[in-house]
C-alpha cells in the first residue's frame, strides 16, 4: 500500500475534518472545562459521532461494525487532536475494540456492538503507577467460586468515572488476564481527578470485586496477546492524535509569525524564527510519515508493527512536544496566556505524551527490541 | 494472483537467476561500486556480468521508457523491484550522476532525439556524467554563476571554471550551468552538456578532511561547445537546474548520505558488551543511541511516503528539500554515534583493522552532506518560503 491516502480514505477525511471543526472546535473543549463538566465531554457530540458511524470504524462488520482500520481510524483521531476535541473515541472506539475484536467469545459478542451502537463508553485500566509500565501489572485476580476475585489499584483510566465497562489487566497464575468489569461491579471504587488538560482520569481501587467467570476477555492467562492489541491500538491512535495536535500548534503558529509584527517587520521575515519554524515542519512530516507507516503495518497484521508503533509514539511524542513549545514561545507573552489557544494544546500534548508510555519508555522499547 | 504479485514473482526469480552472489554482499570500498564509462574498471567478472545483465533487461533504469534503455516499469512495479532488490541485498548495478541528476532532466526537458541520444548511453554505463554547478565564491548562491559561454553563431566558447564538481576527474562528460547572458541574473543561464575530453577542459582533485579527493575543480579555457548541446530552452537553464536539484535532493537524502537506515545500536552491541539485564554497557549511549534509531526508522518511514508522493505527483515540490535538510542532519548524527561507538579505535587513520580509518573519514566525509547540493540553512529558507510562505523568506 502507499502511504498516503487512498480516494476513499481522503472521502473519510474530507467529511470528519469539516464536522469535527464544526462540532467540537477548541472552543467546545474551553466551554466544557469552563463549566466543571463532570463527564469530561459531550454526550451530545458522541452522539453525532454516532450517526457518522465512527464509534464502530474498527468493530468487525459480523458485530454491526464498519470493519475499517487504523489508517482510516488515525483520520479522526487527527482531526480530534487537531481541535483538541473530548471525546472517548480513543479508548473506546479504537484500544477496547482491539483488544475485544482479538479476544473475540461472549464479552466480544456483548460489547462491540454496543459500541458500534454509541452505547457503552469502555474504559482501559491498565496503568497502577505514576508511569506506564504494563510489565509490571500487580493487580491480582484469584480464582473465587465460579470465577474470580480482583485487588489492586489503578491509575490514569480515561473515562473511568463513566465508563460502562472497564477492561481491567490483572495478574493470574500462569500470566496476565484481562477482564470485563461492569461500571456497577461492587467493590470497585472510582476517584476521578481533573488533569492538566481539562481531561478526566480516575484512580480506581479494585477491593475484593467478585466477577464470573465469563467476564474473561479471551482465555484465562492468555491476556498478553490481548493486551499488546490492545496497547498497539491506542498507542498508535495516541501518536495519530499527537500528530494532529502538534500540526494545530503549528499551524497556529505559522500563522501567527504571519501576521505579528516587532520591530517594524512581521515576525516571520527573522530568519532565526524561518529556519526554527521550517525545522518544525520536518519534524512534523517524519512524524506523520511514522504514523502512517506503523497504521499500516497494524492493518497489514505484520510483524514489524510493534517496532513501527514504539518509533511512533515516540516520534510523535517528540515532534508534537517541539510543536508546541515552539507555539508557545514564537506567540509570546500572549501565548502565556490561558485566552489565547496555544496553551491549550501544550497541555493536551503533555497528557498525550504521557499516555500509554512516553517517549523515553518508547525509546526504551526500541532498543530493546533491537537486542541492546 | 494479481498482475503485481506476478510480477514480483518474475523478478524475483529473474533475480535469483541473474544477481551474482558477489553483488549481494555489502559495498565495503569505493571500488565496489560501478560507476561505468569510458575509463571505468571493473573489479571483477560478477560486476561486469550483474551490469550487463541489468542493462538487457532495462534494470539499470527501471522506471525509464523502454526506447531510452528502461523497463517501463510503472511507479508501483518499480517499488516491487526495489523492494526484491533489496530482500536480498542485491547491489545497485550502476551508480550515475546520469541517471540521478541528468537523466530525470532530460525525460522532462529534453527533445526526443536528445533523449535517444543521450539516456541509452547512460542506462548502459558507458558513458559516466558530472555536474557542473557551483563556482568558486558562489557556494549555495548557485545563480551568481560566472563561467560564460560567448555566443560564436554555431557554438559557444567557454570560459570560467566550476568547484565541487564531484569525480570530475573521471568523467566522460559534463552538465553544466553556463551565464550566456550577463545582463539577467536567473534568465541569462544556459544548461549545456559537453564532452571533458574537449580542448581546453582541465581539472583538478580537491583533498578533503577525510583524506580523500571525491571533488574537483574544473577549468574551462576557450572551450567550444556546439549550440545543439543544451537542455530547456537557450537562457532558460535555470529551470532545468532547479528541478534537477529537487532529484539531486532526494538522491542525498535517500540513498547516498541517508546511510544504511539499520540499527544503530544493535550494530553496536557486540562491541560494547551488555550488563545482565541485556542492555548495552553504556546507560548513556545507549539511550542516545536508541533516540537516533527512533529517528532513522521514522525517517525511513518518511522515505517511503516521499517516494510514493514524490513518483504520483502529490509531493509539495520542495518536499525534496526537507528530505534533504532531515536526511543529511541525521547521518551526521549517525557518524558521531559510530565515532563515540567506536571509541579509540574509530580514531586509527592508517590501520589494517580499520580498513584504512574508514569509520574517521566516513565521519568526516558526512560534514559535506549539510554543505553540499545546498546547505541546511539554504533547505530551512527553502522550506520557510515555498512551502510554509513566510513573508519576506
Amino acid at each position: 500500500m502507499p502511504l498516503y491516502h487512498n480516494e476513499d480514505q481522503a472521502m473519510l477525511k474530507d467529511s470528519v475534518a469539516p464536522f469535527v471543526a464544526e462540532q467540537a472546535p477548541v472552543s467546545h473543549l474551553r466551554k466544557l472545562r469552563d463549566t466543571a463538566d463532570a463527564t469530561g465531554f459531550s454526550r451530545d457530540l458522541w452522539a453525532q459521532f454516532t450517526d457518522m458511524g465512527l464509534p464502530g470504524m474498527l468493530v468487525p462488520e459480523a458485530h454491526g461494525g464498519l470493519g475499517m482500520g487504523h489508517m482510516e481510524a488515525g483520520i479522526v483521531l487527527e482531526e480530534i487532536g487537531r481541535n483538541l476535541t473530548p471525546s472517548p473515541f480513543l479508548s473506546t472506539g479504537v484500544g477496547a475494540v482491539a483488544a475485544l475484536a482479538k479476544a473475540g467469545g461472549t464479552q466480544a459478542e456483548r460489547w462491540l456492538p454496543a459500541i458500534a451502537s454509541g452505547e457503552a463508553i469502555i474504559a482501559l485500566a491498565i496503568d497502577e503507577g505514576a508511569k506506564h509500565r504494563p510489565d509490571r501489572i500487580a493487580t491480582s485476580a484469584t480464582r473465587s467460586g465460579n470465577g474470580f476475585r480482583l485487588d489492586g489499584k489503578k491509575s490514569f483510566v480515561l473515562h473511568g468515572h463513566v465508563a460502562d465497562m472497564s477492561i481491567v489487566a490483572a495478574k493470574t497464575d500462569g500470566g496476565i488476564t484481562l477482564f470485563a468489569v461492569p461500571k456497577d461491579a461492587k467493590g470497585v471504587t472510582v476517584d476521578p481527578r481533573r488533569l492538566v488538560d481539562s481531561s478526566l482520569a480516575s484512580h480506581v481501587t479494585l477491593d475484593g470485586v467478585e466477577l464470573d467467570a465469563d467476564a474473561v476477555i479471551g482465555e484465562v492467562d492468555a491476556g498478553g496477546d490481548i493486551l499488546d492489541a490492545l496497547l498497539a491500538a491506542t498507542r498508535t491512535g495516541a501518536a495519530a492524535e499527537m500528530v494532529g495536535v502538534g500540526q494545530g500548534a503549528m499551524d497556529m503558529t505559522v500563522t501567527y509569525l504571519k501576521e505579528r509584527k516587532q520591530f517594524g517587520k512581521l515576525i516571520g521575515e527573522f530568519q532565526g524564527l524561518q529556519h526554527r519554524a521550517a525545522h518544525l515542519y520536518g519534524e512534523m512530516e517524519v512524524a506523520r510519515a511514522t504514523v502512517m507507516k506503523a497504521q499500516e503495518l497494524l492493518d497489514q497484521g505484520s510483524e514489524g508493527a510493534r517496532l513501527m508503533v514504539s518509533v511512533a509514539k515516540a516520534k510523535a511524542g517528540r515532534a508534537a512536544n517541539l510543536a508546541v513549545r515552539e507555539g508557545v514561545q514564537m506567540h509570546g507573552g500572549i501565548g502565556m496566556t490561558d485566552e489565547y489557544d496555544i496553551g491549550l494544546y501544550m497541555k493536551r500534548d503533555r497528557a498525550l505524551a504521557e499516555y500509554m508510555g512516553d517517549v523515553h519508555y518508547h525509546i526504551d522499547q526500541v532498543a530493546r527490541m533491537n537486542g541492546y | 494472483m494479481s498482475e503485481l504479485d506476478a510480477f514480483r514473482t518474475e523478478v524475483r526469480e529473474w533475480l535469483e537467476a541473474n544477481c551474482p552472489a558477489e553483488m549481494r554482499e555489502p559495498i565495503r570500498d569505493e571500488d565496489d561500486v560501478c560507476w561505468g564509462g569510458r575509463n571505468f574498471k571493473f573489479k571483477n567478472a560478477a560486476q561486469k556480468q550483474w551490469l550487463d545483465a541489468c542493462v538487457s533487461k532495462g534494470y539499470t533504469v527501471p522506471d525509464w521508457p523502454k526506447p531510452y534503455g528502461g523497463a517501463g516499469l510503472t511507479p508501483e512495479q518499480t517499488k516491487v523491484f526495489k523492494q526484491e532488490m533489496k530482500r536480498i541485498h542485491a547491489r545497485s548495478p550502476l551508480d550515475s550522476f546520469g541517471i540521478w541528476m541528468l537523466g530525470p532532466a532530460l525525460l522532462q526537458f529534453g527533445t526526443e532525439e536528445q533523449k535517444v541520444e543521450y539516456l541509452n548511453p547512460i542506462a548502459r554505463g558507458e558513458i559516466r556524467w558530472c555536474q557542473g554547478y557551483s563556482e568558486p565564491g558562489s557556494g549555495s548562491d548557485l545563480v551568481s554563476l560566472q563561467t560564460f559561454g560567448e555566443d560564436k553563431g554555431d557554438h559557444w566558447v567557454v570560459n570560467g571554471s566550476k568547484i565541487w564538481t564531484s569525480y570530475a576527474d573521471k568523467a566522460d562528460w559534463i552538465f553544466c550551468l553556463v551565464r550566456t547572458d550577463k545582463a539577467n541574473k536567473y534568465q541569462g543561464i544556459t544548461f549545456m552538456l559537453f564532452d571533458m575530453a574537449s580542448k581546453g577542459v582541465t581539472t583538478k582533485p580537491i583533498l578533503l578532511i577525510s583524506g580523500n579527493s571525491p571533488f574537483c575543480e574544473t577549468f574551462f579555457d576557450d572551450v567550444e561547445v556546439p549550440k545543439t548541446q543544451f537542455i530547456g530552452e537557450i537562457n532558460r537553464g535555470w529551470d532545468v537546474a532547479k528541478y534537477l536539484l529537487g532529484h539531486e535532493r532526494e538522491m542525498i537524502s535517500g540513498g547516498g548520505a541517508g546511510g544504511d537506515m539499520v540499527s544503530i545500536g544493535g550494530a553496536f552491541a557486540k562491541a560494547f558488551g551488555k550488563n545482565a539485564a541485556g542492555e548495552l554497557d553504556d546507560p548513556i549511549l545507549r539511550a542516545e543511541m536508541a533516540a537516533f534509531d527512533v529517528d532513522v526508522f521514522a525517517y525511513r518511514a518518511m522515505g517511503e511516503r516521499f517516494m510514493d508522493m514524490w513518483k504520483t505527483g502529490r509531493a509539495h515540490p520542495a518536499s525534496s528539500n526537507m528530505m534533504k535538510y532531515v536526511g543529511t542532519e541525521l547521518n551526521k548524527r549517525r557518524h558521531e554515534l559510530v565515532m563515540s561507538g567506536g571509541g579509540s579505535e574509530a580514531l586509527e587513520w592508517d590501520s589494517a583493522e580499520t580498513k584504512g580509518g574508514a569509520r574517521a573519514r566516513g565521519w568526516l566525509r558526512t560534514k559535506a552532506n549539510s554543505i553540499e547540493g545546498g546547505t541546511s540553512e539554504v533547505m530551512l529558507n527553502v522550506i520557510a518560503k515555498r512551502i510554509l510562505d513566510l513573508p519576506g523568506a
